[in-house]
């Protein structure tokens, strides 16, 4: 649906916004793009939507340039931005049905209204946008970016600042569109949010795409499974059985931590038991604990930065 | 040629016209009317005629313009600047619509309210004064042509501000200045002679004495001068705005 070929964004002062960035993003799948502040994921939805013009590479949608066949690339995307850039005496029912004629359609009341009634906004129809809440303000643009029937959605930071009742409603609202066919594209600082509801996460940092992987193979190539062992008296050296495994005493020496991948099988808890029931040290609890996306994005990230120290 | 995008900012920015109907309409009305009763009233009692028109019919021409122009510019410059200063340029800029789209659905709807109000004012000069109009579809064409080209020029303005000083900055400070030194409420021939070489450079001059021409079938300058100038400034800002959207100049990363 989407192929960005060795796009390269650079500005004016030398400063590489996006660094030879390829990535194809399926039909009808949820993709989210994470990635640290400043990382490239605006930039890199920018380019695919015309409103920043790459430098280098090239981005085709439904098999479409986005530079020279840009009125059909456009026509595909909708846009819900990270801000709330919104005229705010206009009524929502206005500037929804403005949405819709700037991308080339006529006046359809019928799927306007639908629109605007699934996102709960149909009482709020004639209101200015002015009087509305953050949250209804989010679907309002979200409204706007529906209003000409897109078969892509980039959604980006789709739900900073909105509590999480209406989070939840969002995150029905994209599994719907995913289910009608639209592709969605996400960008969020809220790795949760990822993990529920994308298909698809790449990593970008530093204008550059770091790792792109199905949900569930990035949890089983980079996730760590942790077995936690809590003593009744302090210990202080590691058993020399673990020793060569990623482990460590916590501060307060009463507790062993064991870090694996998971799919790594080189150290069960089997094992584990053995060796500490010979240390002849009271085991109060033994617990495991898995990694969530939001661990594995921050060990990605941590990792980077260390190999650049 | 996608007619709906342009219909959508165009009636957009008449929505926003009318949203601001008191400030946006009545007031140059207003103000007209209050420029015949300093200006004929009190001045116009002080000259009898020029080129053998009534000094109150003489600044009939000079006040349209200078209502034409900056309503032009002022409304035109605000349509573009208040989605960039909004952030809501973004829609704008990722629609499937072509840059000249885009300033025909602006221009247009600036131009379709320059001209509303120079009717206005028209009639509302009717009950001051008694004029005549020569060569009306001259006028009509002029009028067009002069909210066009200073419709786009506002649109360069809106583009080029980063702020709101800015977008003031040419509408009070460059061209409400020129338009009353070129000619509006005098004939230059009543200037001394080094005011005269000096109004020459005053590309506004030109453009009020060809309409003023429509008018009275006599001004200051040759109408074909005039139309020449006009015509070369419109080609200037088409230019302009092509590079703009050309480069991405401040509309675009």
């Amino acid at each position: 649906m989407i192929s960005v070929k060795n796009v390269t964004k650079v500005y004016s002062d030398n400063f590489y916004a996006l660094s030879n960035i390829s990535l194809d993003i399926k039909r009808g799948e949820i993709f989210a793009l994470l990635g640290p502040n400043g990382a490239g994921k605006t930039t890199l939805i920018s380019c695919i939507c015309g409103l920043i013009k790459q430098t280098k590479g090239l981005i085709k949608v439904s098999n479409f340039d986005t530079l020279k066949d840009y009125r059909k690339t456009r026509s595909l995307i909708g846009l819900v931005p990270q801000e709330f850039p919104l005229d705010s005496y206009e009524s929502v029912l206005n500037t929804v049905n403005f949405s819709r004629g700037l991308f080339g359609l006529k006046p359809d009341d019928k799927y306007i209204k639908n629109v605007i009634q699934s996102l709960k906004l149909w009482d709020k129809k004639n209101s200015s946008i002015i009087t509305l809440s953050g949250g209804m303000k989010r679907r309002v643009l979200i409204a706007k970016a529906l209003s000409h029937n897109p078969k892509i959605l980039f959604l980006d930071e789709p739900t900073s600042g909105v509590d999480i009742q209406l989070r939840k409603e969002m995150w029905d609202m994209i599994l719907q569109l995913k289910q009608s066919g639209v592709t969605v594209i996400l960008t969020t600082h809220y790795i949760k949010e990822a993990e529920t509801i994308a298909d698809r996460i790449g990593i970008i940092d530093k204008g550059e795409l770091i790792l792109v992987e199905n949900k569930e193979n990035l949890i089983n190539k980079f996730g760590k499974k942790s077995i936690i062992i809590e003593f009744g008296e302090k210990i202080y050296e590691i058993p020399d059985k673990i020793k060569d495994f990623d482990c460590f005493i916590t501060n307060d020496n009463l507790c062993l931590v064991i870090k694996k991948l998971k799919n790594n099988n080189d150290i069960n808890i089997t094992n584990v038991i053995k060796i500490i029931s010979k240390l002849k040290i009271p085991v109060i609890d033994i617990k495991t604990e898995e990694s969530s996306l939001e661990d594995i994005f921050l060990d990605i990230i941590s990792e980077r930065v260390k190999g650049e120290l | 040629m996608n007619f709906n995008s342009i219909k959508a900012i165009y009636k957009f920015e008449m929505a926003r016209a009318l949203r601001t109907i008191m400030q946006s309409i009545l007031a140059p009305v207003l103000s007209t009317s209050l420029y015949f009763i300093v200006f004929g009233a009190a001045i116009g009692t002080k000259i009898s005629t020029i080129d053998n028109v009534s000094y109150g019919a003489f600044i009939v021409p000079g006040l349209i313009m200078l209502s034409i122009m900056t309503t032009s510019v002022n409304f035109a410059a605000f349509g573009i600047y208040l989605p960039k200063y909004n952030g809501s340029i973004f829609e704008i800029m990722s629609a499937p619509i072509s840059a000249y789209e885009i300033v025909i659905g602006y221009a247009g709807a600036a131009v379709s309210k320059s001209l509303l109000i120079s009717v206005l004012i028209l009639f509302t000069s009717t009950i001051f004064v008694d004029f005549y109009i020569k060569h009306p579809l001259l006028m009509l064409f002029l009028l067009i042509l002069i909210s066009i080209t200073f419709s786009l020029f506002g649109f360069i303005v809106g583009i080029w501000a980063t702020n709101f000083e800015k977008l003031q900055l040419i509408p009070l400070l460059i061209i409400t200045p020129l338009v009353f030194l070129g000619g509006s409420f005098y004939s230059v021939e009543m200037l001394p002679e080094l005011w005269q070489f000096v109004t020459k450079f005053n590309p506004i001059f030109y453009v009020i004495n060809g309409f003023r021409w429509s008018f009275f079938g006599t001004a200051d300058i040759a109408i074909t001068t005039s139309l020449s100038f006009i015509i070369t400034f419109l080609f200037i800002c088409l230019i302009i705005i092509g590079l703009i959207f050309k480069t991405g100049y401040r509309i675009k990363g």
